[in-house]
């Protein structure tokens, strides 16, 4: 394989691995904090041990998260150095300020939080909590503001033989990033609700009916219904600026060939993509336009026409992105959306209802749930970077264009190999330390919490 | 003073901050399996580093995207360029890092082991490295007209910048055993104590090799003449000192030279730079400087207006927690890690 191919999937698999991480990382959170709120006001020892036992689990998944994160600050410079050169000065800045402004924030106040029960002031810990959130989810503003540039370039022009920032408001206010942003963000609640949903229903049917499981499955319900229905609802909008600014992303998405007037909406197609056609397909009449533009007609433009206008605009080229993996992973990530939103809503009707039996088959569904929005998750984003090829930055950087010209494809398949070891042992690590601490008996917690106490005083 | 020459020093004072923060906690980790015997005294140890190591390491997460931002071809040329070597130094951190939150999460002794030695290696490898790295930035590496490095992994590995490496990882050691003297109790104080009597030696030593080996391999001399001026002679006072304040266990004042000494060795290697960031040894022309490897004057006074507003902020808060967290950490006490 070429330096350019393995850059490729390296790039992939350390970002789909970070991204395990880091949704449950922005929406956990949000949710200790609010439930280390409810402690703070109530002064209920059931929040507290809410707070202890997700927060354990937020560590957990935390530490990876933050530690592949690296890799991809350094991945930039290493393998896509061709990028960097061309773009640092628009794409560097906000890399930088998520560090400067989100990075220091976080991991500050998360040893101040950790180090911090019972040693400092209640109301200062709770702040502590509250801005790790806010520093995690200000560090995914900042690295989509980045991302958003790459799928909708703005503010800047090419000078000095590369792309220059000529305007850093438009970098910040890009359309882009405010459709993105919230999509990920409430996602990114959908899966702690989801992972919350999901070991509460574990505890509840295996272990016991404990007050604090049966107000974490109330509140993960709730929680990942809000996130499931409004991720929907923001993912329309954002498939709208789709049409408007990355046709051609639209049109791979939909395995949409030609241009239609009003655009059928496929559910199952098996295509050609050599000769971009289909081979077999299922359509809805009207519905991609309906999608497109909230009417049952409008024009829909196909991948043919796109690419014969991407010609006239960029010289000759190939600029469909691989259409089969694009369709594919579009309908996963929406069919896994649909799935979390029923059974979201299931589970919250469930809790409303004070019911918590589970039958063993709900029990399954439920439980597996967590899995959902991982793979939502996923494959988002993979369609997202995949439908954009053969671009880097959308129209004016290629993919070929960026990888580093002077790492041999020896070198890449060295860290590509050591990388993928490295990252396999720590998931086996992290999944058995997850199940340790997600079967944990609550009261145990407690006991731990006395013992504590107690040195404490004697320390004194 | 240009915007350039200012994010020179505002990536030399990232550096310095990430030094010697960092500096401390990858010797911490170093010392972890040979100053803890039980498991009850590493808990001690990795704890008192438990609140901040976190926030130290955004230092050098800062510093690459300041890079990146501030002068995008140097961030382009030096990561592919030591591409072999970020990688081993990538994996190290990640091992380490999830190591000091994995460590105590399960009581079985052989689990504990092994994290502890994943520890020392995430610990020693970067510290080592560090100086590696910053040797050949100074000491100068193949570069072409393209700015494209064209050497390769072997071409790091020259005697200058091994001693370099050898160097900044007995320095981080030391600075970590004096670190581990102001936050620990009893035994392992005195532990702490006797260990940074002898890696004094050693890393004084190593030292003064590596500013004797600068005259011969770097145009350091040329630059800064028989006379270098009152910063690397500070930096070399700072650590004789060191002996002194040691014997008579004054740690607070022996951590501060250490410290300064950390800091003034680095000024020194950026005043050395200047106005370059990456020596060619291919041809000194060919060498990036702040003006040909940076970003436009637009990008640096959008990052400059924002470095101004927060790096403050980001001082005040740390600070603050070191603050909040001073007390020594005993064995008898609730550990976190």
């Amino acid at each position: 394989m070429d330096v350019l191919t393995l850059a490729r999937w390296q790039f992939a698999i350390t970002t789909v691995y970070h991204f395990f991480f880091v949704p449950i990382t922005l929406g956990l959170s949000i949710a200790v904090a609010i439930m280390q709120t409810a402690y703070y006001r109530t002064g209920n020892k059931v929040y507290k041990k809410m707070t202890k036992f997700w927060g354990k689990l937020f560590l957990i998944n935390f530490a990876i998260g933050v530690v592949t994160g690296i890799v991809l600050e350094f991945q930039f410079g290493m393998n896509w150095s061709e990028y960097s050169r061309f773009m640092g000065d628009i794409f560097g800045a906000p890399l930088a300020i998520e560090a400067l402004l989100a990075f220091f924030m976080e991991s500050t106040f998360l040893g101040v939080w950790i180090f911090g029960w019972d040693r400092i002031p209640k109301k200062m810990h709770l702040a502590s909590i509250w801005l790790v959130a806010i520093g995690s989810n200000l560090s995914a503003v900042w690295i989509l503001a980045a991302n958003s540039f790459m799928q909708h370039p703005v503010g800047y022009a090419i000078r000095n033989g590369r792309a220059e920032m000529t305007d850093f408001f438009a970098l910040i206010t890009n359309g882009h990033l405010w459709v993105q942003f919230p999509h990920v963000f409430l996602g990114a609640v959908a899966t702690a609700g989801f992972l919350i949903l999901s070991i509460s229903a574990y505890q509840l049917v295996k272990k016991q009916k404990h007050e604090v499981f049966i107000k974490s499955f109330k509140f993960g319900a709730v929680y990942a219904s809000i996130g499931s229905l409004l991720v929907i609802l923001l993912g329309h909008t954002q498939a709208q600026y789709m049409v408007k600014i990355q046709p051609m992303k639209m049109a791979a998405a939909e395995a949409l060939w030609d241009s239609e007037s009003p655009a059928a909406m496929s559910l199952f197609t098996v295509g050609d993509e050599k000769n971009l056609k289909d081979v077999f397909a299922i359509k809805i009449p009207g519905l991609l336009s309906f999608l497109a533009y909230n009417k049952f007609e409008g024009e829909v433009k196909g991948i043919n026409d796109l690419q014969s206008e991407d010609e006239a605009k960029y010289g000759p080229g190939d600029y469909v992105p691989p259409v089969a993996v694009s369709y594919w992973t579009f309908r996963i990530m929406v069919g896994a959306g649909v799935l979390m939103l029923l059974i979201a809503f299931l589970s919250t009707l469930k809790a409303l209802k004070e019911n918590y039996e589970f039958k063993p088959l709900w029990y399954k569904v439920v439980f597996w749930s967590m899995l959902l929005p991982v793979i939502a998750n996923s494959s988002g984003w993979l369609f997202t970077e995949i439908a954009r090829q053969p671009w880097t930055v959308f129209g004016l950087f290629t993919t070929a264009e960026s990888v580093s010209n002077t790492v041999t494809a020896g070198e890449v398949l060295f860290s590509l190999i050591a990388y993928t070891l490295v990252y396999g042992l720590m998931m086996v690590i992290m999944i058995g330390l997850m199940t340790k601490y997600a079967k944990q008996d609550v009261d145990e917690i407690e006991k731990e919490e006395e013992l504590i106490d107690d040195s404490i005083l004697s320390n004194a | 003073m240009d915007l350039n020459t200012l994010w020179f020093i505002l990536v030399a004072v990232l550096f310095i901050g990430f030094f010697f923060l960092e500096g401390f906690d990858y010797g911490v980790g170093i010392l972890l399996p040979f100053l803890g015997k039980k498991d009850l005294e590493r808990r001690a140890i990795i704890n008192s580093i438990g609140t901040h190591w976190d926030g130290n390491e955004v230092w050098m997460i800062t510093a690459g995207g300041a890079m990146f931002a501030a002068f995008p071809n140097l961030y382009a040329t030096l990561f592919s360029g030591f591409y072999l070597a970020l990688v081993v130094m990538l994996l190290a951190l990640i091992t380490r890092g999830v190591a000091f939150e994995y460590r105590s999460k399960k009581e079985d002794p052989v689990w504990r082991n092994r994290w502890d030695w994943a520890i020392f290696v995430g610990s020693f490898i970067p510290a080592l490295l560090w100086g590696v790295a910053i040797s050949n930035i100074i000491r100068g590496v193949p570069i072409d007209e393209n700015m494209n490095f064209t050497g390769n992994f072997f071409t790091l590995l020259n005697p200058y910048s091994l001693i370099g490496g050898i160097a900044s990882l007995f320095l981080f050691t030391l600075h970590g055993s004096i670190f581990l003297s102001l936050k620990l109790t009893d035994n392992l104080l005195d532990r702490a104590r006797s260990i940074a009597g002898k890696l004094w030696l050693v890393a004084t030593a190593l030292l003064f090799i590596y500013v004797i080996c600068g005259y011969f391999y770097t145009d350091m001399f040329s630059k800064l003449g028989v006379n270098p001026g009152a910063i690397p002679i500070l930096a070399g006072l700072a650590i004789l000192s060191v002996r002194y304040l040691l014997k008579i266990k004054r740690e607070g004042w022996a951590f501060v030279m250490t410290g300064i000494t950390i800091a003034f060795s680095t000024i020194t290697i950026f005043v050395g730079l200047f106005p370059r960031l990456m020596v060619s040894s291919t041809n000194p022309d060919w060498s990036l400087t702040i003006y040909n490897a940076s970003s436009s004057p637009y990008t640096l006074k959008v990052m400059s207006i924002v470095a101004v507003i927060f790096v403050p902020i980001v001082l005040a808060y740390q600070a603050w927690s070191y603050w909040m967290f001073r007390k020594r950490i005993s064995t008898k006490q609730k550990m976190e890690y």
